[in-house]
């Protein structure tokens, strides 16, 4: 890919907005056709506004493309102007497939050709008047034929679980298709923080989604350092660190604890759901706060591990947490009752997960290797590499794989806790800069990535002339993700659903916004 | 099998011994805040500057609305002498809406309704109505060993029909308030209602956007209301155990 239309950007980096090209259409399809054809993928893809219009109806929007290539270790980000339709790219690039519904929901305007356009998460426009679904809600994808019959879950679901609506489309036990249909947690975050960052942004930041507060919220911190000019200290780095591994520690013990539970293995299950608990205790350690809210700010950290007391106690619980994970979760591999169950179960091919973009400890289960800690670090990942061995390359990318990838991460994790902890840079916890927060660079570019515990979540942030958001756009893993739900139920037994959807165990909040 | 049983010993006795002792809260954890009104500097308008939900109400009194404070503590931050300060007491769950606007007096915690019916079984259905996922991260592990919901005959089962009240969380957004009221009309009466995090009690951090409904105060009758943002789990167990008259000092 050549660089001369395009521009590229560094992970936390920022670039004046008018570095940024913004190419006629035809070139901008052809460079990201070239671009996907040489192993680059979308990391987010969305419309904006252009600046200092004065009627906002039926004036051009702009796309802007934000793609990563691992081998290449580099982050491209593309623009164009479209009008009311422009045509689609997914049937050639099925990666593009759910930003395409998303931008046609959002700003009216329709990716012609799309093989399935519908609402993404059931709201209005953002530009008065030009919803492309007037008549909600839309069919589903439905299957005829006399032996053909079709169930449907949700939203409410049996446990305590998010809101989502799936429908299958089966013959007698088989699945031929699912259909997810998400937007019940939609709480209309985005279009809040147009003009922003408001009084607000940072708390809802951290609730994008709750069980991923530390990797969301480090995520808006990093785009915004970068747009104030602020340089947080390397303790502060090393302490965010801290949270974010532990935030994907509790996560992977408690689905590996819920995967067991799922195959009516119960040891393995009560166990996890307590240690996932003593996780958790250990971020509220650190910060008061369980999930980590309040734990990190754009400038560093709020709470440091002071005192000698704490950190031992931090590095006690760890030890024990890891000596009882090790027990609780070697029972599943050591079962073959387990083993059978999770393995051949909801597979999904390196192919699929190359096609359509997946992310995460997902992707790495099909044979994918792309890990943000490795591809683009940033902070305390840069100075210490990440223990991301390309070991997962036979992966088989089904229920066992994914088990298997969180497995082998939570070790990655507590072996990089385990060095780091005894090992804090000293210094201070948060930039010394002035207390009231500096104004954000105008007319400006970030995009910030963080590999959260479900994988790659990414915030591209874009500053007015004032320094306010002209846009920003907020990507959940689960965004790239839920379509590989999907994808492995295909011909498999429904029952088998509970199972698939749990070694996912993607965010509802987090695609609704 | 020997390998589960040495797990089984290896893992030990894990449930936490609430109510009947004190049960061990994080020192940094932000529960209930305490006020110190005669510290309070006239004029200053610094916590309620600063107050991401506009939860400082300063009449005549400096108060605290409970149903709308997410912790963060940037209030007792922002205050130069200390007027608010919070402490790491969990136990926040009172019976109205008003008991949660809280001044220099304290809390009134929730006390057993007056007419019980549910005492030592009781089935509650959770709905997340626009929930992070925060909220029922935390009512979910009551149920595992740690907590062991069931030991209280409190149980949360996947039918509303089997129930015999909701766990709310969530501002109930647009798109899902028809299920969420349809979810209640499927409980059988009588019925109880527990509003848990600052999103279901007043919208918290999503208040007045038009997607979502500001809680479910003004849909539903509320019988107990659990704030935090999310509470801690000992926060909920503790509300949950004076709807039965297990706690209540």
């Amino acid at each position: 890919m050549s660089s001369v239309k395009h521009c590229f950007v560094q992970n936390g980096g920022i670039k004046a907005l008018s570095d940024v090209p913004c190419l006629a259409f035809s070139e901008f399809q052809q460079y990201i056709l070239d671009a996907v054809a040489q192993e680059w993928r979308v990391c987010s893809f969305f419309g904006m506004e252009m600046e200092n219009a004065d009627n906002r109806t039926g004036q051009p929007l702009r796309l802007i493309a934000v793609l990563a290539n691992e081998a290449e270790k580099r982050l491209a980000v593309m623009t164009t102007q479209i009008e009311k339709h422009f045509p689609s790219f997914t049937t050639a690039i099925p990666q593009f497939h759910m930003f395409e519904r998303e931008i046609a929901e959002q700003w009216g305007v329709t990716p012609v050709g799309h093989p399935w356009l519908r609402p993404a998460r059931f709201h209005e426009s953002y530009r008065k008047g030009t919803d492309i679904w007037p008549g909600l809600p839309q069919e589903l994808f439905r299957i005829e034929g006399g032996e053909a019959h079709e169930v449907a879950v949700g939203p409410i679901h049996a446990g305590v679980i998010e809101p989502g609506h799936f429908r299958f489309q089966c013959h007698g036990e088989k699945v031929f298709h699912l259909e997810i249909s998400l937007g019940y947690q939609h709480r209309g975050i985005e279009k809040t923080l147009f003009g922003g960052p408001h009084k607000r942004t940072a708390y809802q930041m951290e609730a994008l989604a709750g069980d991923t507060t530390i990797g969301h919220f480090l995520a808006y911190c990093q785009a915004m350092e970068a747009l104030q000019g602020v340089k947080v200290p390397p303790r502060a780095h090393a302490l965010r660190a801290v949270g974010l591994e532990l935030e994907r520690l509790a996560n992977h013990t408690g689905d590996l604890g819920a995967l067991g539970g799922d195959v009516g293995y119960l040891p393995t299950s009560s166990y996890c759901g307590r240690i996932r608990g003593d996780f958790l205790n250990m971020t509220a350690l650190i910060c008061g706060s369980r999930l980590g809210r309040g734990f990190i700010s754009p400038r560093g950290v709020r709470f440091d591990l002071d005192t000698p007391e704490r950190l031992e106690k931090l590095c006690q619980a760890l030890a024990r947490a890891e000596k009882d994970s090790n027990t609780a979760i070697q029972l599943l591999w050591d079962s073959p009752t387990v083993m059978n169950r999770f393995e051949n179960t909801g597979r999904v091919s390196k192919e699929t997960c190359l096609a359509l973009g997946l992310v995460g400890p997902t992707a790495r289960a099909c044979g994918a290797l792309r890990d943000i800690r490795h591809d683009f670090p940033l902070g305390h990942y840069q100075t210490a590499k990440f223990p991301t061995e390309p070991r997962h390359e036979s992966m088989t990318g089904d229920v066992a794989a994914r088990a298997l990838v969180r497995w082998h991460e939570m070790h990655d994790s507590l072996r990089f806790l385990q060095e780091l902890l005894p090992n804090l840079p000293a210094g201070g916890i948060a930039s010394s800069a002035t207390k009231a927060a500096p104004p954000l660079r105008p007319n400006s570019l970030v995009v910030s990535l963080v590999e959260g515990w479900r994988g790659e979540i990414c915030h591209t942030a874009i500053t007015d002339a004032k320094g306010h958001f002209s846009r920003y756009k907020v990507v959940d893993p689960s965004f790239h993700n839920w379509i590989a739900l999907g994808m492995a139920l295909r011909n498999q037994e429904i029952s088998d659903f509970p199972l698939c959807n749990k070694s996912f165990n993607l965010s509802y909040c987090g695609f609704d916004l | 099998m020997l390998k589960i049983l040495a797990a089984r010993l290896q893992q030990g006795f894990r449930t936490v011994d609430y109510p009947e002792e004190a049960p061990v809260i994080p020192d940094r954890l932000r529960g209930l805040p305490v006020i110190r009104e005669e510290q309070c500097r006239k004029g200053c308008q610094a916590c309620i500057e600063i107050c991401p939900t506009n939860a400082i109400i300063r009449d005549n009194d400096l108060q605290i609305d409970l149903g709308r404070c997410i912790f963060c503590g940037a209030c007792a931050e922002a205050c130069p002498v200390k007027a608010i300060n919070f402490s790491n007491d969990p136990c926040l769950a009172v019976s109205k809406r008003e008991d949660l606007i809280i001044g220099k007096s304290g809390i009134k915690l929730a006390t057993e309704p007056e007419q019980q019916i549910f005492g030592r079984s009781l089935q509650f259905r959770q709905v997340s109505s626009g929930g992070c996922n925060g909220c029922e991260v935390d009512i979910n592990v009551l149920t595992t060993i740690v907590f062991d919901l069931s030991r209280f005959g409190i149980k949360i089962v996947a039918s509303p029909r089997h129930s015999d009240g909701l766990i709310i969380t969530g501002p109930i957004t647009r798109n899902m308030k028809s299920a969420t009221l349809e979810t209640f009309e499927a409980v059988p009466t009588p019925r109880l209602v527990v509003a848990v995090g600052a999103c279901a009690i007043s919208g918290g951090i999503f208040r007045d956007q038009t997607e979502q409904n500001n809680g479910i105060t003004g849909l539903l009758p509320v019988d107990l209301f659990i704030p935090g943002c999310p509470p801690h789990p000992i926060t909920i167990l503790d509300g949950l155990l004076r709807l039965i008259g297990r706690v209540n000092s």
